[in-house]
């Protein structure tokens, strides 16, 4: 067990990734010297510039080049820089790597894995900071990862690179600097299964990406007033660990789903509407879901924060809720 | 509607001979003459279908193009790799795709290429290295840039074949494969089967400067023009394109010039263009311009070549009319390995 950033973590994956398999390649604008976040870096040292492969600014080609190597075989890894340029390559994803499979009868597989980081993340304003993670798991065909730490970087990372679905991994540009303890050697963590990183007795909060650390740092202040939160990270939300969000919600009674991205139409509203529709008996509380306005991010600090979810934020939320059937 | 001639004329256009050419090539184009025989009698039998309600969806015909598909894609190797269009019925056959399996994908049923979950446009064979026909324009640009790439990473000396159509040079990912192509000094041959329209509009309408060819130039691909309805010289064109793509591994583009006879999809009348530009363009068909130019070759194997076509997709079409259509649950298939589709229906 080693001590390492979310970034140092997901280049280990990669690393010990390309190693292991010679199909693997990664391919994106800038790697060679290390990507926008310096996640690559040195990794085409090891590797050489074939399997680092730098790419032009063509998002329509870094990720259909992807599709049609793995459709011959190769497990590309394809960085898009940032989730809001992967747009550029919507159809390549949606309608091709999604699709590919189904639409040839089996005859196709498109193991790829597209890196798109998301989030807030200084100043980025419009364009450079969205969590758009429900698009992808709206669309069938498609796995969708969002790791919250550095083992699960590591761990998820790895898994969606040996995972034979098209895989959208989406890391958080706030945390890469953040370390934890990261297992040696072949750390796979599975795709849909959930991590409960608090128990607790009153209230489940469920989440995930860099917004579940916030919720965690919010369960800790609640637990000093008396509320006992369980907080689970879904890691997947495709698939997602229904079971696990059941049993938590049957045993605590309420929910309160957290994330970064807008409210309407978030996977919130998916795992809202499971838990209503799955254990309407059992709450003790209606189902909430806490997400950001929907409004473009800005980029000045007093009005990029109207649209970010702190932990303050939470715990408020959670205590509006606990008080809330109480009265 | 117009009628279509069914018969080779007796005296064709003048001007291809096949006069001169050894013996080997002689065998060569039959083979691609009886391929085109092939591609004209399935679709013909494919718009019967349609008018049949045999055939569910849109399809595309190329009626007119025969001479590209064979020209191009029997000139490949069984191994090398092949990504069409939206009207592919030609190039997929001309790759090897068996037509029984083909009609039955029109029709939807069970032992169609994509087992009914695909149709016209998205037929593909994976045995013949046939990865795909594809409904979005230009898509697979960048799809054949990937498979070329995974070929020069893997030192194989396959190549990787391109067509689309004039339209597609319009979208985005013409230049960003091109380029990708070029820059990294990927295998691909890229046809651009240029047949005037982009669906139902003139594609010079839409279209700034001279083309496929010349926009391929100006980033420095090698790109030559060819008469899409000759079947000797895209025959030509091809084979020594081919052999320099594989020899040095580089992109090459061919740019053929041929005419759609039919409308967009099998059920458009194509009323705007005129009854008189559409009967010129019939004695260009390249069926009879073929005919002609392989006038030396036995009468009776042209005349074979056209009724075993025929024959053949007749009786294609009567088997797959004969094929049940797939179970339900069969709607649930090659989704994705991760999350049962099943369990989240509501």
């Amino acid at each position: 067990m080693a001590v390492m950033t979310y970034k140092e973590a997901s280049r280990t994956a990669v690393a010990e990734e390309m190693r292991r398999d010679p199909m693997v390649w990664a391919l994106g604008e800038d790697l060679g010297r290390g990507g926008l976040y310096h996640q690559y870096l040195g990794l085409v040292d090891e590797f050489g510039p074939e399997r680092i492969a730098d790419a032009p600014i063509s998002e329509s080609a870094i990720l259909g080049v992807g599709v049609g190597a793995a459709m011959m075989g190769m497990r590309p890894i394809v960085e898009m820089r940032i989730s809001d340029f992967a747009l550029c390559a919507i159809d390549e994803l949606v309608n091709q790597a999604a699709k590919a499979r189904y639409m040839f009868g089996g005859q196709a597989r498109v193991p790829i894995v597209v890196r798109e980081p998301v989030g807030i993340w200084r100043s980025g304003a419009a364009q450079h900071s969205q969590s758009l993670e429900a698009w992808y798991a709206h669309v069938p065909g498609l796995v969708v990862i969002c790791p919250s730490n550095a083992a699960d970087n590591k761990g998820l990372l790895k898994t969606a690179i040996r995972c034979d679905d098209p895989v959208v991994y989406m890391e958080h540009k706030n945390i890469w600097e953040v370390e934890g303890p990261v297992p040696d050697g072949d750390h796979l963590v599975p795709l849909g299964v959930a991590n409960v990183l608090r128990e607790g007795k009153d209230l489940t909060i469920v989440s995930w990406s860099d917004a579940v650390n916030r919720c965690v740092v919010a369960a800790k202040t609640v637990a000093a007033q008396g509320i006992d939160v369980e907080v689970i990270d879904l890691r997947t939300l495709w698939p997602w660990d229904k079971a696990r969000v059941l049993s938590s919600v049957k045993k605590t009674g309420r929910l309160l789903v957290v994330h970064e991205a807008v409210a309407v139409g978030g996977f919130g509203g998916e795992i809202a509407a499971t838990v209503a529709e799955k254990l309407h008996g059992d709450l003790r509380s209606p189902v909430r879901r806490l997400g950001a306005p929907r409004a473009p991010v800005a980029y000045a600090p007093t009005l990029e924060s109207m649209v970010a979810i702190t932990a303050s934020m939470v715990a408020d939320t959670v205590r509006g809720i606990v008080r809330g059937d109480a009265s | 509607m117009l009628v279509m001639p069914r018969e080779p004329p007796s005296n064709g256009d003048k001007g291809m001979s096949i006069s001169g050419i050894p013996a080997e090539d002689r065998a060569r184009l039959a083979a691609h003459y009886r391929m085109m025989w092939r591609i004209r009698a399935f679709e013909e039998l494919a718009l019967d279908g349609l008018k049949e309600k045999l055939v569910l969806g849109a399809i595309h015909p190329s009626i007119g193009q025969e001479a590209v598909a064979a020209g191009v894609c029997c000139n490949l190797a069984k191994d090398d790799v092949l990504l069409s269009t939206h009207r592919g019925h030609g190039h997929t056959l001309a790759k090897g795709a068996d037509p029984v399996a083909m009609m039955r994908e029109l029709f939807g049923r069970e032992g169609g290429n994509c087992g009914g979950r695909g149709g016209s446009m998205h037929i593909a064979d994976f045995e013949v290295g046939m990865l795909g026909a594809n409904g979005v324009v230009g898509a697979n640009m960048v799809i054949a840039a990937g498979a070329a790439h995974a070929i020069k990473l893997r030192r194989e000396r396959r190549v990787v074949c391109c067509i689309f159509g004039d339209g597609a040079i319009n979208r985005g990912p013409f230049l960003e494969g091109l380029n990708w192509a070029a820059v990294f000094g990927l295998p691909i041959l890229f046809v651009c089967e240029d047949n005037g329209f982009a669906s139902t509009t003139r594609t010079q309408n839409v279209t700034a400067g001279p083309g496929a060819s010349a926009r391929a130039r100006s980033i420095g691909l090698d790109a030559v023009e060819v008469d899409g309805n000759d079947l000797i010289a895209v025959d030509r064109t091809v084979r020594s394109v081919v052999d320099q793509i594989r020899a040095e591994s580089r992109p090459m583009l061919v740019h053929a010039k041929t005419y759609r006879l039919m409308g967009h999809t099998g059920s458009d009348p194509a009323a705007y263009r005129s009854q008189n530009e559409v009967e010129r363009q019939w004695l260009r068909d390249p069926m009879a311009a073929a005919a002609s130019a392989l006038q030396d070759l036995p009468q009776e194997e042209l005349e074979d070549a056209r009724a075993a076509a025929y024959a053949e997709m007749r009786r294609a079409y009567a088997t797959a009319r004969d094929t049940p259509f797939p179970p339900p649950d069969q709607a649930f298939l090659d989704v994705q390995d991760e999350g049962s589709p099943v369990q989240e229906a509501y």
